[in-house]
């Protein structure tokens, strides 16, 4: 075989995930009334990157064969939060927006520690941590309000140069320098050893505690990142219930559409990253088909569907029915 | 380094009164195993003796109760693998160690991967992975290649070459060579001595007798646990060693077998030619009204695959099942438990496949029997419980009651649960995969009581055992398996341990071939 062969099938499912995108991306934009503009890449990149960061938060979890339910909280926490901090003097927000991104990571490595430490089963204990980062939520913002450094929020959300999305360079930016390191460490190995047989990697004397452990605090602190978006998009901080359950389930579909597998130790972030835009762009598929907008969620459910099952014709290939269970 | 090996090299390693009990079962009681530099050892015994025990022991994947082991003439122990690893011992399990979503190279440098920066340099453990993989004799392995789409012979290359990457001083093997093709063995036994000569000590555990002697220096010999004897390789017959190996302790814990004609009657159960890739070739068997037929040979030769076949879980088997006669097609085990059919199968793992810990016996017992003590669907209580009743009294569950989890039970009441499941729906062919392993003496005992009175009663039934003196004591007839394929078939009192050894061996090759030659 060819080298390159193999790096496609490293990356079959990234691969994947990036050709759905480009697909529906493609009839979105064909469709689109004012075509392909900066302004259009614009928009659609800042809804994008939302449920980007959310999905590569709950990519890192889903790698080591858990799953983390709290991201969506951890988002709309962090975005309250926001709207107290990063605002002021430049020097103020800098120290607000570090303030936000270690209260993700705090998040995270609460979960973490339970799930490892505590040995509780991860859909639990999130849904458990997701009800109190909620909880502190409302207590920062009771009512929506608050504020954010316009300047600052402006920025980030603007083009560059008049046409590059600011998101979509944060969102590079991050993938460089969170995913990229992560990945290529020793940690990120073991977290997808862990995922894809947690007996062989015990066997094989590799640190998986302390892997999962970093995997869960990652996802806090990229579920943050979304949570300082979200501020910069709406300018204000909002404890919105239905919004966090809503991120936390679409960031799992993203995960999927993005050929991350759920059984763990396959996929990467940059598959869930697509995943998350296709996601969003199948959302917005029928805006600009012009159809009644109540059918959303259901067009959305379809697509998802189809989708997804292009990820599950392997199946049709197992001799041993036990294997189905695996 | 000569190639005449002296009495008594450098002593490397030692274990010293080495016990392991799980639960009440004793593994092994007071164990010494002198590791000598630039030696192989073998290590002999049937299943269950110890071997996998004590290796585990070696590396560090369970603590020993009592004893100690020392290195360089130091005490050491180990809490985890990672402990004996970077001690210098590496290990080859049976039970791969290898990461599936992995690349090979990513697997074979997996404990101390080459850094940069922190971060994993993919060239360096590139030239790594290939290294390890030419130093096993493995380079037509691409380092890049996913390990879950390996085959398993490729596989156990990729553990060897992960193995040897650590540059071990002692290398345990565990029955490494099992599952690798005859020109890979080749290749692997080139390096082991190579190895050896470059000083390493190498443990090597196998049940192939030729391999052990064209490899080892040392002998040990392990039954029931407990060391029996370390000699120089070839200063005692095959025949000695089996022995050995067997023991003479024999007891009456088998029911007597029935002496009975069967000839004209219909099998209940036929098979003609099955096959399943190149797992099962080619299987043909039948059954009687009240016989017991097993299935023995080495572990791993398809016996598991054989009954999963025909149980409906394998798919694209070729060949003929017959029910009394008739052409069947079963293609899940819904449709073998059906009354037409009326197959039941005890599985290997009754925590996994067998049972439903945290639910109660009541629960685990009528689960496979619903249907018949339901009327419209609804389930009959006073029947479920007549039924349930029964059964306890029938297999002797010891149970402080019905309705408490069957995770409390005994391992030995929690098998008897699992069989009492499918006696529940009276079948006519009984399939049993290793049903008596982890569990006590006496319910042993039970148990092969229990199997003759079901035959007694019309059932048939089908038995694999990785317990030879089970096979011989229960058996009216044994198929031995090998790579696949029924290499004998074994009789009334032509089932010995020996020819039972023999034929799991596959010694009998030379003298068929010659035979079929002729």
């Amino acid at each position: 075989m060819k080298e390159w062969r193999y790096l496609v099938a490293e990356n079959r499912g990234t691969l994947l995930a990036v050709a759905i995108f480009v697909a529906i991306f493609i009839i979105y934009t064909a469709n689109h009334p004012a075509g392909l503009t900066a302004n259009v890449a614009q928009t659609a990149a800042n809804k994008g990157v939302l449920l980007a960061f959310v999905a590569m938060a709950q990519t890192m979890v889903v790698i080591t064969a858990g799953i983390d339910l709290s991201v969506g909280m951890i988002f709309i926490l962090t975005n309250c939060l926001a709207s107290w901090l990063v605002v002021g003097t430049p020097g103020e927000t800098a120290l607000g927006v570090v303030a936000v991104l270690l209260c993700g990571l705090l998040c995270g490595a609460l979960n973490g520690a339970i799930v490892i430490f505590g040995r509780l089963q991860p859909i639990v204990a999130t849904i458990a941590t997701g009800a109190i980062y909620f909880g502190i939520a409302l207590m920062l913002r009771p009512f929506p309000g608050g504020s954010v450094n316009e300047d600052l929020a402006d920025a980030l959300t603007g083009k560059l140069f008049g046409i590059i999305p600011s998101s979509l360079v944060v969102l590079a930016l991050v993938v460089l320098v969170v995913w990229v390191p992560f990945s290529r460490s020793l940690y990120g190995r073991t977290a997808y050893a862990a995922g894809s047989s947690e007996a062989a990697a015990y066997m094989s004397g590799i640190p998986i505690g302390r892997s999962k452990f970093l995997a869960y605090t990652l996802a806090g602190l990229l579920a943050s990142i979304g949570g300082l978006f979200l501020t910069f998009f709406t300018y204000t901080g909002e404890a919105a219930f239905a919004s966090g359950n809503a991120y936390t389930l679409f960031s799992i579909a993203a995960v999927v559409l993005g050929g991350v597998s759920l059984f763990g130790g396959r996929g990467s972030v940059i598959g869930a990253i697509f995943g998350a835009l296709a996601f969003r762009t199948i959302g917005d598929l029928l805006f600009v088909f012009d159809f009644d907008p109540l059918w959303q969620p259901l067009f959305q459910g379809v697509v998802l569907l189809v989708a997804v099952s292009l990820g599950a014709f392997g199946l049709f290939r197992v001799r041993n029915r036990l294997e189905w269970f695996l | 380094m000569t190639a005449t090996r002296e009495p008594g090299g450098d002593l490397l390693f030692r274990m010293e009164g080495i016990s392991k009990r799980y639960g009440g079962v004793r593994a092994l009681e007071n164990a010494d195993l002198p590791v000598q530099a630039g030696r192989i050892h073998a290590i002999l015994g049937e299943n269950g003796a110890g071997k996998s025990t004590l290796i585990k022991i070696m590396a560090g994947v369970v603590a020993p109760d009592e004893g100690r082991m020392l290195m360089d003439g130091r005490e050491v122990s180990f809490a985890s693998p990672a402990e004996a690893n970077a001690a210098g011992i590496a290990c080859i399990f049976q039970e791969l160690s290898l990461i599936p979503d992995l690349s090979v190279a990513d697997n074979i440098a997996i404990s101390a991967p080459p850094r940069r920066f922190g971060l994993i340099d993919r060239k360096a453990q590139r030239r790594l992975a290939e290294e390890a993989l030419a130093r096993a004799g493995a380079d037509d392995i691409h380092p890049r290649t996913l390990v879950k789409d390996l085959p398993l012979s490729r596989r156990q290359m990729v553990e060897i070459a992960k193995a040897l990457a650590r540059n071990p001083r002692i290398l345990i093997l565990d029955e490494a060579t099992s599952a690798l093709t005859a020109s890979d063995v080749a290749k692997v036994f080139a390096v082991l001595k190579r190895l050896r000569a470059e000083g390493m000590a190498l443990l090597y555990i196998s049940h192939r007798m030729h391999e052990i002697a064209e490899l080892a220096d040392d002998c040990t010999v392990f039954r029931n646990g407990r060391k029996v004897a370390t000699y120089a390789a070839g200063t005692r017959s095959d025949a000695e060693v089996v022995e050995m190996m067997i023991g003479r302790e024999y007891s009456n814990v088998f029911p007597p077998k029935p002496a009975r004609a069967r000839t004209g009657e219909t099998p209940i159960l036929e098979l003609r030619n099955l096959s399943w890739g190149e797992r099962l070739r080619d299987i043909s068997l039948t059954i009687a009204r009240g016989e017991v037929v097993g299935l023995g040979g080495l572990d791993g030769q398809g016996q598991r695959e054989l009954l999963l076949a025909l149980f409906g879980v394998l798919r694209g088997c070729t060949g003929e099942v017959l029910v009394e006669g008739k052409p069947v097609r079963v293609s899940s085990p819904a449709q073998a438990r059906s009354e037409r059919i009326g197959m039941a199968l005890i599985p290997e793992d009754r925590k996994t496949e067998g049972l439903m810990l945290p639910m109660t016996v009541r629960e685990n017992l009528s689960f496979a029997a619903l249907d018949r003590v339901s009327r419209a669907g609804v389930i009959d209580k006073t029947q479920e419980d007549r039924r349930i009743e029964e059964m306890v009294r029938l297999l002797a569950i010891k149970t402080a009651g019905v309705d408490i989890p069957v995770g409390a039970l005994s391992g030995g009441n929690q098998q008897k649960v699992v069989i009492a499941k499918w006696l529940m729906r009276g079948p006519r062919i009984i399939l049993l995969n290793d049903p008596t392993r982890g569990i006590d003496v006496g319910t042993k005992q039970e148990i092969y009581a229990l199997l003759r009175r079901l035959a007694d009663d019309g059932a048939s039934i089908l038995f694999y055992s990785t317990d030879y003196d089970e096979l011989i004591g229960c058996c009216d007839r044994v198929l031995v398996l090998y790579d696949g394929q029924v290499v004998n078939t074994l009789e009334g009192d032509g089932i010995t341990e020996h020819a039972l050894i023999a034929s799991a061996l596959n010694i009998g090759d030379r003298i068929r071939a010659q035979g079929g030659a002729a």
